[in-house]
C-alpha cells in the first residue's frame, strides 16, 4: 500500500501540477476582486443616495414640475434653461430673492468660517501649555459641538425671545443698553442671531482640528527657536501658523462647505420661513421647493449652487496648493 | 551643562503677556459656551410661569414637574426610540461598511482608487438640498416598484444617514489603518490567515481608537440631522429631531418642558461623546497627517 502510494506520488505530480495553480490563479482573481468586493457597499449606498438623485435633480432643473406632475416627473414637459433663466433673471422677484439670499450666504458664512477659525485657533493656542484644570476645559468646549443641533438651537431660540428670552433681559432690563426691547428671530438683527448660534456652534471643530493638528509639529521646532531666542508670540507666528497651513487648508474649506449649505440651524432656529436679512441659500430654495410647490426651478437653484461651490473649491484647492508648493521651494 | 537642564523649562515658560491674555479668553470664551446650557438647565427646573415672564436667572422655585410632563405632553419616548434604533442601526452599517472601504483602499492599489475617494469625499460638498427631492423620489418608486417602504420607515432614514457620516468615516479610517504597520497583517497571512482573517484579527483591534471615533461621528451625525427628518418620516416614525418641536401649541409654548426634553435628548450624545473625545482627535491626528 505504502509501496504503490509512493510510487503513484511522483506520477500523479504532473496530473496535479495544475491543481495548486488553479488556486492560485482563483487567488489573484480574488486578490484582484477583492478590493472592489470590499467597495462595494460603499460605492452602491453612495449611488443609491447621492450620485443618482444628484443626476435627477439635474434632469428635474431642465423639467416644468409641479405639485400634480411631481408624482410623474418623468413624463413631465421639458422645459428647457426656463427654470435656470428664472433663477437668474435678477430682475424677476424670483431671481431677485435668490441673488439677495446667496449674497446673504455670502457675508453669512465668510463671517461665521472667519470667527469660528479665530476663535478655535486662538483657544488651541492658548491650551497648548498644561494648566489646571485644561481637560475639564477642554470638555466643556466640546459640548456646543456635540449637542444635537435642534437641542443647541432650540435653546438659543429661547434666549433670542422677545419677552422672556435672556438675550434681551440682559440688554435692555439690565444693561440698558437699548430703548425698548428689541426683535432677534425676525427683521435686521436675525442676521446677527443667527451668526452668534452659527460660531457658537461651528467654533469647536475648528479648536478640534487644530488641537489634533497641533500634536504633529515637533517639539524640536520650538526648542530650537527658543534657543535662538524667540519669544512666545514670535514662536506662535514663525512656527506654529506656518506649520498648520496644510491643516488649515482642510480645516477652512470644510467650514466653508458646511456653513454655505447649513439648513439645521436656521431652519430650527426661525422655521420654515427665514426672515430676509438671514435668509441663507438652502432654506430659501427649500421653500423655493416645498412651500411654494415649485420643483424645477428649486432643481435649477440647487444646481447652481453646486457649480458655485464646485467652482470656489476648484479655486481654493489651486490657489491655496500652488501657495504651499512655492513656499516649500 | 547645568545650561543645557536648565534651558528647557524656561524658554517654554509662557510670558506673562501671554498667560494674562490666555486667561481672560478662555474666561471670556467658557462664558459664552457655557451660557447656553446654564440657559438649559435651569429652565428645565423652573415652573412654567418663571418660563413664560420676564427672563429670571434664578429660578423662584425648583420643580421636577418638567421633567414628568415631557413624556405626556409628545410621545417622547416613542421619538426617542425612534431616534435609537435609526442612529444605532446606520451607525453599525456605516462602521461596517466603512471598514471595508477603508481596508481596500488603505492596504490594496487598484485601477479606479483615486476617483473612489475623490468620488466618495466630494459627496460631503453636495448640499443636502439638492437630493432631497430625488431621494424622496426614489424611494417612493422603490416601495412602488418592489412593496420595500423606504419613504417614511425607519429603513428608508437609515440608509440615508449612514451615507452622510461614510465619506468622512471612511477618509478618517485611511489615515487609522494607513498608521496600523503592514508587518502585521502580513505576517498574519504568512500564518495561514484569508484577507478578512488578517482585517479583523490584526488591523481592527490595532485600529480600535479609530474606529471608535467613527462610530461617534457616525452616531451624532445620525442623531442631529433635522432636513432630512422632517421630509421623510410620518407619526409613526418621527425622530427627537422632528418631535422636540411639538413642545410649542397655538396658546402656549412650554419653555421648561422644552428644555428639559432637550437635555434629556443631549445627555446620551454629550456623554458619550465626551468619554470618547480622545479617541476622535487621535483619529482626526492620523487622518488629517495623510
Amino acid at each position: 500500500m505504502t509501496a504503490t502510494t509512493r510510487r503513484a506520488g511522483p506520477q500523479a505530480l504532473p496530473e496535479r501540477s495544475p491543481g495548486p495553480a488553479r488556486p492560485r490563479r482563483t487567488g489573484r482573481i480574488r486578490r484582484i476582486g477583492l478590493p472592489y468586493l470590499l467597495l462595494l457597499p460603499a460605492l452602491l449606498l453612495e449611488l443609491l443616495v447621492h450620485l443618482v438623485p444628484m443626476v435627477i435633480g439635474i434632469a428635474m432643473s431642465f423639467k416644468e414640475l409641479t405639485q400634480f406632475s411631481i408624482r410623474d416627473w418623468g413624463s413631465a414637459p421639458w422645459s428647457g434653461t426656463d427654470n435656470y433663466r428664472l433663477s437668474v433673471d435678477f430682475h424677476g422677484a424670483v431671481g431677485e430673492a435668490l441673488l439677495h439670499s446667496f449674497l446673504v450666504t455670502v457675508v453669512f458664512t465668510v463671517l461665521s468660517v472667519g470667527l469660528c477659525w479665530l476663535i478655535g485657533t486662538s483657544a488651541a493656542l492658548y491650551m497648548q501649555d498644561t494648566f489646571r484644570g485644561r481637560g475639564l476645559l477642554r470638555a466643556v468646549f466640546l459640548v456646543p459641538y456635540a449637542l444635537p443641533v435642534y437641542a443647541a438651537v432650540i435653546t438659543w431660540a429661547f434666549m433670542f425671545q422677545h419677552d422672556n428670552g435672556l438675550v434681551n433681559h440682559v440688554l435692555h432690563d439690565q444693561l440698558h443698553l437699548t430703548g425698548k426691547p428689541s426683535f432677534w428671530l425676525i427683521g435686521d438683527n436675525s442676521f446677527y442671531a443667527l451668526l452668534t448660534v452659527s460660531v457658537w456652534k461651528g467654533w469647536p471643530f475648528a479648536f478640534l482640528v487644530v488641537v489634533a493638528g497641533l500634536q504633529n509639529i515637533p517639539t524640536e521646532l520650538y526648542e530650537a527657536a527658543a534657543l535662538d531666542g524667540a519669544g512666545r508670540w514670535q514662536q506662535i507666528r514663525r512656527i506654529t501658523l506656518p506649520s498648520l497651513r496644510p491643516v488649515n487648508q482642510v480645516l477652512v474649506l470644510v467650514l466653508f462647505l458646511w456653513t454655505f449649505n447649513d439648513f439645521n440651524t436656521p431652519y430650527v432656529l426661525f422655521g420654515k420661513s427665514a426672515p430676509e436679512a438671514a435668509d441663507l441659500i438652502s432654506l430659501h430654495i427649500y421653500q423655493s421647493s416645498f412651500v411654494t410647490w415649485n420643483f424645477g426651478t428649486g432643481s435649477a437653484m440647487s444646481v447652481l449652487l453646486l457649480l458655485f461651490l464646485l467652482v470656489v473649491t476648484g479655486c481654493y484647492l489651486l490657489l491655496t496648493s500652488r501657495g504651499r508648493r512655492t513656499t516649500d521651494v | 551643562m547645568s545650561d543645557r537642564v536648565k534651558s528647557p523649562p524656561s524658554p517654554m515658560a509662557p510670558p506673562r503677556s501671554f498667560r494674562w491674555s490666555r486667561r481672560i479668553f478662555l474666561t471670556l470664551l467658557t462664558g459664552f459656551v457655557l451660557l447656553p446650557v446654564y440657559v438649559m438647565v435651569s429652565s428645565s427646573l423652573k415652573p412654567l410661569q418663571d418660563v413664560s415672564g420676564k427672563f429670571r436667572w434664578l429660578p423662584s422655585g425648583l420643580t421636577i414637574r418638567p421633567y414628568i410632563d415631557i413624556w405626556s405632553t409628545v410621545p417622547l419616548a416613542h421619538y426617542f426610540t425612534n431616534s435609537l434604533v435609526v442612529a444605532g442601526a446606520a451607525t453599525v452599517c456605516s462602521v461596517v461598511i466603512a471598514v471595508f472601504a477603508a481596508y481596500a483602499v488603505s492596504r490594496y492599489s487598484f485601477r479606479g482608487k483615486r476617483v473612489f475617494t475623490v468620488t466618495v469625499l466630494s459627496t460631503q460638498m453636495f448640499p443636502g438640498i439638492l437630493f432631497l427631492l430625488p431621494l424622496f423620489l426614489i424611494y417612493v418608486n422603490i416601495g412602488n416598484a418592489t412593496g420595500i417602504a423606504l419613504f417614511g420607515s425607519r429603513g428608508g432614514l437609515i440608509l440615508t444617514y449612514l451615507t452622510f457620516s461614510l465619506p468622512f468615516s471612511i477618509w478618517m479610517l485611511i489615515g487609522y489603518f494607513d498608521s496600523v504597520p503592514r508587518d502585521l497583517d502580513e505576517a498574519a497571512l504568512v500564518d495561514g490567515c484569508g484577507p478578512l482573517g488578517a482585517l479583523f484579527r490584526v488591523v481592527v483591534p490595532a485600529a480600535v481608537p479609530g474606529i471608535v471615533a467613527v462610530a461617534v461621528y457616525a452616531f451624532m451625525t445620525a442623531w442631529g440631522e433635522v432636513l432630512f427628518a422632517s421630509v421623510m418620516t410620518n407619526d409613526t416614525t418621527r425622530t427627537l429631531a422632528v418631535g422636540l418641536q411639538g413642545y410649542s401649541t397655538l396658546n402656549d409654548v412650554y419653555w421648561n418642558q422644552i428644555m428639559a426634553a432637550s437635555l434629556v435628548v443631549s445627555v446620551p450624545v454629550v456623554a458619550g461623546f465626551l468619554l470618547l473625545q480622545r479617541y476622535l482627535v487621535a483619529g482626526l491626528t492620523a487622518g488629517t497627517v495623510k
